[in-house]
């Protein structure tokens, strides 16, 4: 009878493995960066090129920091549920603009409406490198020590926002 | 020549004169032959992210243009093939390789096909002996079909 059976359950095995796959986004790589100190970074800031933006910034409140650029689908449609955010959540949203027009980055701004307190620019993509981006919009929760809590790859929604940042913003503050 | 013949040649000779248009890479060569090898080796061992099934050496994705410019001024910085690939694992994890670090994490990626030889050539080998111990029927006999 196991001599039936056996190939039967291998084979059941292994379509089960193949299923749990198929249900996985291979675009979706986890960051090593997640539980780790936020890397350094200094970039001239997209208002005043004059002032920087770093890594000193973020610390003290829990944060948002945003990639986007004006070429990226993903970041317009995103670019509502940042400025809700900013409006209601309270959260500081820092944005780090990869690899753009400055000048066409700051229309964006003032037509769409700025969720940012403050933005970096990247425009030779070395910080971005140094942060492991590989496809924007991608949405770092940074705790106010500056460790690296959660990444979001894909546009930021208010389900997303409730159902992964939220959670991890409570634990962050319960192992405080 | 026939028009043929010289169409064929004609079509032979572009194809060849184009083959640099397909380059995706098209900075200089590092000054040091030794360097430049490394670069070569790094950049068929690092995976785009952007576009997952190219290396960033294949890719004309911009993020993989910025990993080549990357990884070429560390070269030249005179850091070693290890501690770029170190570089860049902190950066985008396991998957940015192709070969992964063997770890507890890619071991079964590692072993699985080790794992299934040995399954399969045990499964095998049982056979073979099952059936080599079978009697040998008589009307197989070579030799008792000559001589009948």
């Amino acid at each position: 009878m196991w001599r039936f059976l056996l190939p039967v359950a291998i084979f059941g095995l292994l379509v089960a493995v193949f299923v749990l796959g198929l249900g996985k986004d291979p675009a979706l790589v986890p960051s090593p960066l997640i539980g780790r100190p936020a890397p350094e970074f200094t970039l001239p800031r997209l208002d005043d090129p004059a002032k920087t933006l770093s890594r000193g910034d973020l610390l003290g409140k829990t944060s948002l920091v945003n990639i986007w650029g004006t070429w990226c689908s993903g970041c317009r449609q995103e670019h509502d549920a940042l400025l809700a955010l900013a409006r209601d959540s309270g959260i500081p949203i820092y944005g780090i603009n990869w690899k753009d027009d400055p000048q066409l980055a700051r229309e964006w701004l003032a037509t769409l409406g700025n969720p940012y307190v403050a933005v970096g620019v990247d425009q030779d993509g070395r910080t971005a490198i140094d942060w492991g981006v590989y496809g924007a919009p991608e949405t770092f929760l940074i705790g106010p020590d500056g460790t690296v809590l959660y990444k979001h790859i894909a546009p930021i929604t208010l389900d997303v926002w409730r159902e992964q940042f939220l959670p991890r913003m409570a634990e962050a503050g319960a192992a405080k | 020549m026939t028009a043929r013949g010289l169409s064929i040649a004609l079509l032979v000779g572009l194809l060849l004169v184009a083959r640099p248009g397909l380059a995706i890479d098209t900075d200089p060569k590092l000054a040091d032959p030794v360097q430049q090898a490394t670069y070569e080796r790094l950049t068929s061992e690092v995976r785009c992210l952007v576009c997952q099934n190219q290396t960033i050496g294949d890719s004309s994705a911009p993020l993989a243009a910025d990993l080549r410019r990357e990884i070429r001024e560390m070269i030249e910085a005179g850091r070693s093939e290890e501690e770029i690939k170190v570089f860049l694992l902190e950066r985008y994890g396991d998957f940015v390789l192709y070969k992964p670090r063997f770890k507890p994490s890619t071991a079964a990626l590692w072993l699985a096909p080790l794992l299934l030889l040995l399954v399969g050539g045990l499964g095998l080998a049982r056979i073979i002996r099952r059936r080599a111990a079978l009697p040998v029927p008589a009307d197989d006999e070579p030799d008792a079909a000559k001589e009948g």
